[in-house]
């Protein structure tokens, strides 16, 4: 982060206009973001069952019954288990999609505009398409079109008998984002200067030494923090579980990351528990928190 | 980067392989819009759609237990205005914090990038609670205000002034034009590119936002064209051709925007990556 050079005479001129600019956004981050974020913390030490004005007041309780409920302790498993899959699998994808379109020189953009295009689709619509078409449990599902062409049983994806509903997600999430990356590191690569290469190159190294030891290296400030977003976006995944898997009868027990959890533990059961949800606010800001000092702290290191 | 001419036939290959997988699902959209549902179910995959002509997308804009129409106007009610405020609120914020060097715009500073840490949708149930009490359920204000103060916005804005050079206010101020003359007709023509980038990554945002709205549009009138869409998905009586008309409709937006403001939304993206 940048230290502000300002204070020009202009600036100094006048410090009312510094107040008419900022309050608007001020006020706003006061209203919506850090007394929403007080009132929870006080919330989450009350038994607060449809009301956002408790008077039973109950300690650590609500973070004691998180913290020993199997359900919660698995969806930070369901996390770790999601990010293990998704960044490696997004990073290495996109890092190879960008490598591609620097030995592509004609329709280079045509090629960078097609990969790039799922970014823009909600994650509503590329459920649809996943759990209606690709991964659709009857035989007319594109994906048991492929298996019965191979002579194999059709799959119930997303019934949850398998644990199938993982390579449907993971592969769902990779197609709507690996483009979002994709832009990172041709950012990252077009930052090398070219005349690296020509000297490695002079130096007698091939396409694999040049990547090895100009590209990775230089461009290890994006790859830390395209896994550090990776992980972060992760640990927000909400939209594409509940729309795969959601049916009339609810959500199924299993593959609930903590967003989705937090969600179905304040708004499931027809009442809100706002106490329980905002002892899980808490706990998962925690974790955000740490998280994103981790990433600062590791870009800091990157970059020297 | 200095290669020697070569074929490179390999890499073509594979993009053009990668492309079409990549197109699949947009073309699966439309192939399940304008197929009839014994075609979509019929038990072998048909790539061809057997009912290429305007009858369910006119029947799904007519349906009014579909409500698609109105989803539509709340979306982009929303979509447009959560953009605009965005824009205003966030540019004014953000040229604040670059020009002042007080405590207080240090502290408003230091607020935005701990906000920057903690992403909006993890907060939802502390800013439910807040909406909630105000009233503001199944609103438009509900809908849209929780989320038109992006810490992300003035974070980029005030990145993109501490970098622009200073001469021009300077000379403005010598005119004898006051701050706020200065900003909207000095400072924001020059900033072209922060706000079309800032405005086109809210804008696709907002469009496909699906969490918040969720919660706040409970009265069905109010339901924004994701969450149409995913109770559609999520009901019994599964209507394919209907069901992905409606994603048709949905995803023409958002598409039209990437076609012809793609360059901004990847300025957009550079800078959501590396704030």
């Amino acid at each position: 982060m940048r230290h502000s050079h300002a204070g020009s005479s202009l600036a100094r001129g006048n410090r009312r206009w510094f107040w008419v600019f900022v309050t608007p956004f001020l006020a706003g981050l006061i209203v919506f973001v850090y007394v929403p974020m007080l009132w929870s913390l006080w919330l989450s030490l009350f038994d607060a069952r449809n009301t956002v004005t408790p008077t039973s007041f109950v300690g650590l309780s609500n973070y004691a019954y998180l913290l020993g409920d199997r359900m919660f302790q698995q969806s930070l498993v369901t996390f770790v288990l999601f990010a293990l899959f998704i960044v490696p699998l997004t990073f290495a994808c996109s890092l190879g999609l960008a490598l591609l379109l620097q030995r592509i020189t004609v329709a280079r953009a045509f090629f960078r505009s097609v990969f790039f295009l799922p970014t823009a689709v909600s994650y509503v619509i590329a459920s649809m398409v996943w759990r209606m078409s690709f991964f659709n449990g009857a035989r007319f599902g594109l994906a048991n079109t492929l298996l019965s062409a191979f002579g194999l049983a059709p799959v119930n994806w997303l019934g949850g008998e398998n644990t199938w509903y993982w390579f449907v997600l993971v592969t769902l999430r990779l197609w709507l984002q690996v483009g979002f990356y994709m832009i990172l590191f041709i950012a990252g690569l077009n930052r090398i200067d070219p005349e690296l290469y020509e000297a490695a190159e002079l130096d007698g190294a091939g396409a694999w030494a040049r990547f090895r030891f100009v590209t990775w290296p230089l461009l290890r400030p994006t790859s830390v923090a395209v896994s550090m977003l990776l992980a972060f976006n992760a640990f927000q995944a909400f939209d594409e579980f509940y729309n795969t898997l959601t049916t009339a009868s609810g959500y199924p027990p299993y593959a609930r990351p903590p967003l989705v959890y937090l969600y179905l533990v304040t708004f499931g059961s027809g009442s809100q528990d706002l106490g329980i949800g905002s002892a899980g606010t808490m706990i998962v800001t925690l974790v955000i928190v740490a998280f994103s000092l981790l990433q600062n702290r590791l870009l800091a290191i990157g970059s020297r | 980067m200095n290669r020697r001419p070569r074929a490179h036939v390999g890499a073509y290959l594979a993009a053009s392989l990668l492309a079409v997988v990549f197109l699949l699902p947009f073309y699966v959209i439309a192939r399940n819009a304008f197929s009839t549902q014994q075609a979509v179910v019929a038990p072998v995959w048909r790539w061809w759609p057997d009912a290429l002509n305007g009858a369910t997308v006119t029947a799904v804009l007519g349906d009014p237990s579909l409500g698609i129409l109105p989803a539509l106007v709340t979306s982009l009610v929303v979509s447009t205005v959560q953009t605009a405020a965005t824009l205003v609120i966030s540019l004014m914020a953000g040229y604040a914090l670059a020009r002042w060097s007080t405590t207080a715009s240090r502290i408003i500073l230091g607020m935005t990038v701990f906000t920057l840490m903690v992403p909006a949708m993890v907060t939802f149930i502390p800013t439910f609670v807040m909406v909630s009490s105000l009233g503001w359920i199944s609103t438009y204000r509900g809908l849209i205000v929780p989320v038109v103060f992006s810490a992300f916005a003035t974070f980029l804005f005030r990145q993109g002034f501490v970098d622009f050079p200073q001469e021009l206010e300077e000379a403005a101020a010598l005119d004898g034009a006051n701050t706020w003359t200065t900003l909207w007709r000095i400072v924001v023509p020059n900033a072209g590119s922060s706000i079309a980038a800032v405005g086109t990554i809210t804008f696709i945002g907002a469009w496909n936002a699906f969490l918040w709205p969720l919660l706040i549009a409970q009265d069905p009138q109010l339901r924004t064209i994701q969450v149409v869409l995913s109770q559609f998905m999520t009901s019994q009586g599964t209507r394919y051709p209907e069901m992905f008309t409606g994603a048709l409709i949905g995803i023409i937006p958002v598409l039209l925007v990437f076609l012809f403001l793609q360059r901004w939304l990847v300025q957009g993206v550079e800078a959501s990556g590396l704030r």
